[in-house]
């Protein structure tokens, strides 16, 4: 069993979770990810570390409730457990000396790049981040991302908050100023990386995404996360889950996040009316 | 002039048919389609072993089980007794009393086939297995005194729990690590519950964990820690018995749409995660009314099966060759015929045909015709050219086969695989080009049989034990 010792909501669907694995805690490096199933009959889901601490032996989780899994998780309080923690699982995110390097983070995907952008500040380049969401509200980690980061834009979709607009705006604002830009990593909705992979092609600046299709094993036995990446086909899992963004075929993975549409919104209503009959 | 009429008597009694679902009601539940023997169809089915003094049988059984010691147990109607020495070198015999293929393994060398059938071996051995479980009468046999040694062994596949047990009675301190959730492999992810419950391999399972296996799950080897990590926590030897879990596709144009899984896939969310009881359960799956299975071996007819089982009602085998070289069992394939199989020999996928949603809607084959035999002896199946047609789908599961996961091998230095990533052995002992690490199994030998597994597992325990035991 592996036991929730904090949890906290961070905004209106948004929470973050510290879960105790002491050897994953350890052994997991940014860009990682866990799988987590709450019960014996629960399924099992992907979500990337977001921090660990060595010393309390936990790992941070950030997720956004979206469906039945998710809802049953933000009901979990302090002293619950999950069934199971499977992880470290997938490849760490390479880190190296790139110089410029701008992380750009979207919604919950911000939880994503939190650990890497850190990872890259810590290993001496030198970081500008843009994260966005939808409104104010919504927008996570700030104080984090501006720690980790040598400047920092905050950009929400109805202005509430910093600037208005997208992510994207931003990013072509920096390229237009023509300041050098060595690598970028773009994390959040498939939308969202999209845009911004197309918009890095042209100035041929090398774009690192993570991607998140739907996962069961995470260990390369089922090929469920198949994506296609420079027109072959690779496990997010194994091979991933981040991948040159200038290669993925978005449309591909987008389709492919929609294969069970109908049957999760059965389980979340399902959940919902269990939950209002009590 | 005494043993005459003996024989006779014997000759009456015909080999014991098991009673099974009818096929109308199994294909509505994923309930085991066999019932298995009573005790007294059991009974009368050992009386047919004519305890030979050189049994063929033992020859054909790769963990050595003690047949006719154990089918004479049962015709006496000793059956605890027979339970407990099957026990004695089989760690998982309910397991295999089941999904052992008996006509190419124990059954195929006895001497009653000769003339007739060969005595019902498999179906005694899970009467037996059954029998104690079902009265409760499992108990913990005796073991060796600690020995101080520890034995990593990583996958509790078929092969890594047979090691397991062997060990664990010679006084080693066994610890399994396991990638997923559950142990038991193969066990528990790809064989349906309908040929397999998986309360069963549970049960056999804590029979191990009863013996004193220690078994870690969510515990990936190469991710949570590697093998030389292992070593420095202070483990003696390790076992690699990880299998052979990554699916193979074909890499034909539309093959990664809506609705085409791995078998791996398919069969891992109903069977592991009983998406078949969905939304009891939370894990999904695309419940298809016509589905197609590419492949002809035993996970193919699995899939096919539980395709029907899911509501499915067309369920199509898609096979590349005719049915004679299908290497699925033959009581499978029949089994699936009789549920309404359909299926499209010397028929090859060529590309899938997908809608605007992203979904697949359609299979384009081409049909095939058997060219001269190949360096396997299998005749090779050689597309007939203009002969392509569309079989309407909406569910595909690709049953090609498997190959060894890189994960193990790649994050483990010196230790040798050949081209096709499977681990390097020297002889059947395991031993591999590390020092201390042995492996078995799937990733050893490819794809294969679960008893193969588990006889691999049984050679290396006996290699890692000579090995510590000359460690002084």
């Amino acid at each position: 069993m592996y036991t929730v010792v904090a949890a906290k909501q961070l905004s209106e669907a948004v929470f973050r979770m510290d879960i105790l694995a002491p050897e994953i805690a350890r052994k997991r490096k940014a860009g990682q990810f866990v799988i987590l199933k709450i019960d014996e009959k629960g399924e099992r889901i992907p979500l990337t570390i977001v921090d660990s601490d060595t010393g309390r032996e936990t790992i941070t989780i950030i997720y956004q409730v979206v469906g039945k899994t998710t809802a049953a998780m933000s009901a979990l309080k302090v002293g619950d457990a999950f069934q199971d923690v499977q992880g470290p699982l997938g490849n760490p995110t390479h880190i190296q000396v790139f110089g410029h390097v701008v992380c750009v983070g979207g919604g919950v995907g911000v939880g994503v790049i939190y650990p890497i952008t850190k990872a890259l500040k810590e290993n001496g380049n030198r970081v500008t981040s843009i994260i966005g969401a939808r409104t104010k509200d919504l927008i996570i980690l700030e104080q984090e991302m501006q720690a980790a980061s040598d400047e920092l834009v905050v950009c929400t979709d109805d202005g509430s908050y910093g600037f208005n607009g997208f992510v994207s705006a931003v990013l072509q604002q920096i390229i237009d100023r023509g300041e050098k830009i060595d690598h970028v990593f773009a994390i959040g909705p498939v939308p969202m990386m999209r845009v911004i992979a197309n918009l890095t092609r042209p100035y041929a600046i090398p774009t690192t995404v993570s991607l998140n299709p739907i996962m069961v094993d995470a260990t390369g036995m089922c090929g469920a996360c198949r994506v296609e990446v420079g027109g072959k086909t690779k496990f997010t899992c194994v091979d991933g889950p981040e991948f040159d963004g200038h290669e993925v075929n978005f449309d591909l993975l987008a389709s492919r996040l929609r294969m069970y549409c109908e049957d999760e919104k059965r389980s979340y209503e399902k959940h919902r009316c269990g939950s209002n009959g009590n | 002039m005494e043993t005459e009429p003996k024989k006779e008597k014997r000759e009456k009694i015909p080999r014991q048919a098991m009673p099974e679902q009818a096929p109308a009601d199994r294909i509505r539940n994923f309930d085991e389609v066999p019932r298995g023997y009573s005790a007294e169809t059991a009974t009368l089915e050992a009386k047919r072993c004519i305890q030979c003094k050189k049994p063929g049988c033992i020859e054909g059984c790769p963990v050595d089980v003690r047949i006719p010691e154990f089918i004479k147990l049962i015709a006496e109607g000793d059956f605890i007794g027979a339970a407990r020495k099957l026990k004695e070198t089989n760690s998982l015999p309910a397991v295999c009393g089941r999904v052992c293929p008996q006509e190419d393994q124990c059954e195929k060398f006895c001497i009653l086939g000769k003339k007739g059938e060969p005595v019902a071996i498999g179906r005694l051995e899970r009467f037996a297995a059954d029998y104690e479980r079902d009265t409760n009468q499992v108990v913990v046999p005796e073991k060796a005194k600690p020995n101080g040694r520890r034995i990593a062994v990583v996958g509790a596949g078929p092969s890594g729990l047979t090691i397991a047990g062997d060990l664990v009675k010679l006084g080693y301190e066994v610890t399994i690590f396991e990638a997923l959730h559950k142990a038991g492999g193969v066990l528990v992810y790809g064989i349906p519950e309908f040929r397999l419950p998986k309360a069963i391999v549970e049960a056999e399972v804590d029979y191990l964990r009863g013996l004193g296996v220690k078994i870690v799950q969510n515990a990936l080897i190469g991710r949570i820690k590697t093998v030389d990590e292992l070593f420095e926590e202070g483990y003696d030897a390790v076992y690699l018995a990880v299998g052979a879990g990554a699916p193979v596709f074909m890499n034909i144009p539309g093959e990664n749409l809506n609705g085409i899984y791995s078998a791996n896939e398919y069969l891992t969310r109903s069977n592991l995660m009983k998406a078949y009881r969905f939304p009891e359960y939370d894990t999904p799956i695309v419940r298809g009314k016509n589905v197609a299975v590419i492949g002809g071996g035993n996970v193919a007819m699995d899939s096919v099966r539980t395709a029907l089982r899911l509501g499915a009602e067309n369920g199509y085998i898609i096979y590349r060759r005719s049915e004679t070289e299908m290497p699925a069992r033959i009581e499978e394939v029949h089994h699936a015929k009789e549920e309404g199989v359909q299926f499209k020999l010397l028929t090859n996928p060529v590309e899938y045909i997908g809608d605007k949603n992203g979904w697949v809607t359609g299979i384009r084959c081409i049909r095939m015709e058997l060219g001269e035999p190949d360096a396997s002896g299998r005749r090779s199946p050689v597309p007939v050219p203009g002969s392509e047609f569309v079989i309407d789908v909406d569910t595909v599961v690709v049953a090609v086969g498997t190959m060894a996961n890189p994960i193990v091998p790649s994050t483990t230095p010196g230790l040798d695989t050949n081209r096709w990533g499977y681990i390097v052995t020297k002889g059947e002992s395991g031993e591999t080009t590390r020092k201390g690490v042995y492996a078995g199994g799937d990733i050893v030998t490819g794809s294969a049989t679960v008893i193969l597994a588990m006889g691999a597992g049984r050679k290396a325990a006996q290699a890692i034990d000579a090995y510590l035991s000359g460690k002084k």
